[in-house]
């Protein structure tokens, strides 16, 4: 199966001083799947994204894109691949010394692949893609909402057409309204470019829109897998505690008591 | 056996931080000298260092070079050597307090803005965002800094802060003290050396670039929210100041120890 997917990892672990954050983790997605990675806070999600994405580096194990291994890669050829990713971050991320639309456009850009006229346009047309109208592009960040916010990060993810997408708790802080509309922003985004998603979240209601395959970290272990559609008879009692957001049962909150 | 443990430690974590703010500026060089450049950063920096702090740093030298006329004036009035007033200041200031002043006053609005804006986007997750876009963060944000304030620092306020600061001393001198005009710019002229400017622009080369260097390595590794932004900014205003008054010593020593 890792010969054909289009993220793999095999074995990867990474350690805080004594605290092992991943703990001999393996995932595959497959190229166009949108795999979402659940757990709780603290279980290792972000650290996961943050290792496939060369900002932490893994203890040991094997992160391949499309084959290639990116652990201990030249910083040029990390470079020409992070060309195909995407990211939205959970707080949006947005540069706020740029205007929006050269937020979104930035990626363009900083490749060299458009001059600013024609990255403007693209800006704008990716805006609208996300349902925010012209005159946004020439707004600063600060000036938005928290959903507006999220909304030019998802252009700014989708901006140079990416082959994959990350998608980083897409709908933590927002109104379940909102969190809808960015559920389904993101469903039609990804299938518009055609791409493979790969979302970390704790939301169940992201999880049923976004996911073809869920998979669900706990204490740096990956401790389920499998198709979204078999997520509520999983037979898993860690899922089936996670998916009903219940106290009682084998996931522990870390909660001192006086 | 204690007292010799805790100095061990100290001696240590001294000689951990001067290497990574080392290795710091060493990566820093290397990404000025490869491409991609960018002179739009490079421009935007230029202007905020150099063009934002003229007013602060003229008015503080204006004031500084009449009141270095007025004690030069009533101490040489001991000894009848009022005549040595005009060779005074202009030494005074070119050599010693242009370059010094105008560089702990550029550590506190420049240093100071460097930490908490990289700190900042540090903590929001902003320079993780730049990786993901194919952006060299060294190269986009730390490199224009650096430069810019290395060129800015000596070739403008340097040069201003020398200007003023002998006007300062001048106008005082011509309007209040009863110096003729004429005669204190003869001697001002006379008595400043090619040496002594060159001292002043190197050593405003010299603090431009550990006032840059501080706050960009402080706020780049930044950790934490918001105290962690404050803790940056505080330690690359402190660390810059010191810098700035070891090397004066160390430049100051090498143009003029006989």
């Amino acid at each position: 199966m890792s010969d054909t997917a289009k993220i793999s990892l095999k074995a990867l672990r990474k350690t805080f001083g004594p605290k092992v954050v991943l703990d001999s983790i393996d995932l595959d997605v497959l190229a166009g799947e949108s795999m979402v990675i659940i757990g709780g806070s603290g279980s290792g999600k972000s650290v996961t994204l943050k290792c496939i994405l060369g900002l932490l580096i893994p203890d040991s194990g094997s992160i391949k894109i499309d084959g290639t291994e990116m652990i201990g890669i030249s910083g040029a050829k990390r470079k020409e691949i992070l060309t195909k990713f995407g990211m939205l971050f959970q707080g949006g991320a947005l540069f706020d010394s740029l205007p929006v639309w050269e937020n979104v456009a930035f990626g363009l850009l900083a490749q060299r692949l458009y001059d600013r006229k024609d990255a403007q346009e693209i800006a704008i047309e990716k805006l609208r893609r996300v349902g925010l109208t012209p005159d946004v592009a020439f707004l600063n960040p600060a000036e938005l909402s928290g959903g507006m916010q999220k909304r030019v990060g998802l252009a700014r993810a989708i901006a140079a057409d990416p082959d994959i997408i990350f998608f980083d708790e897409p709908t933590t802080g927002l109104d379940p309204i909102m969190a809808d509309v960015i559920n389904e922003l993101i469903v039609e985004c990804v299938k518009d470019v055609g791409a493979t998603a790969l979302t970390i979240t704790h939301d169940m209601a992201s999880v049923r829109k976004i996911a073809d395959h869920v998979s669900m970290i706990y204490h740096g272990k990956m401790i389920w897998a499998g198709k979204k559609e078999d997520i509520d008879h999983s037979g898993n009692e860690y899922i089936e505690q996670f998916i009903n957001g219940k106290a009682e049962g084998p996931i522990k909150m870390e909660i001192l008591k006086s | 056996m204690n007292f010799l443990a805790v100095i061990g430690r100290i001696v240590f974590s001294f000689l951990d931080a001067a290497g990574r703010i080392g290795i710091f500026a060493v990566t820093a060089f290397s990404h000025m000298l490869t491409p991609p450049y960018y002179p739009r950063e490079l421009f935007k920096q230029m202007m905020n260092i150099g063009y934002y702090s003229l007013p602060v740093v003229g008015l503080t030298t204006l004031f500084t070079g009449a009141a270095l006329a007025v004690n030069i004036s009533e101490g040489s009035s001991r000894f009848n050597a009022e005549s040595t007033l005009p060779i005074i200041v202009v030494i005074g200031i070119v050599r010693e307090l242009g370059p010094t002043l105008c560089g702990l006053i550029v550590a506190g609005r420049v240093s100071a803005a460097m930490a908490a804006e990289l700190g900042t986007m540090r903590v929001t997750e902003q320079i993780d965002a730049l990786t993901t876009l194919s952006t060299d963060p060294f190269k986009y944000l730390i490199a224009p800094r650096i430069l810019a304030t290395i060129i800015m620092v000596p070739l403008m306020l340097v040069v201003v802060a020398d200007t003023i600061g002998v006007m300062g001393g001048y106008l005082l001198a011509t309007s209040k003290l009863g110096y003729n005009s004429g005669n204190y710019m003869k001697a001002t002229m006379d008595f400043l050396e090619v040496i002594d400017v060159a001292a002043s622009l190197t050593k405003g080369a010299v603090f431009g670039f550990f006032i840059a260097l501080m706050g960009c390595y402080h706020g780049f590794n930044t950790r934490g929210g918001a105290q962690g932004v404050g803790i940056a900014t505080t330690n690359a205003v402190v660390s810059a100041c010191i810098m700035i008054l070891l090397s004066n010593y160390v430049v100051t020593e090498m143009f003029f120890s006989s």
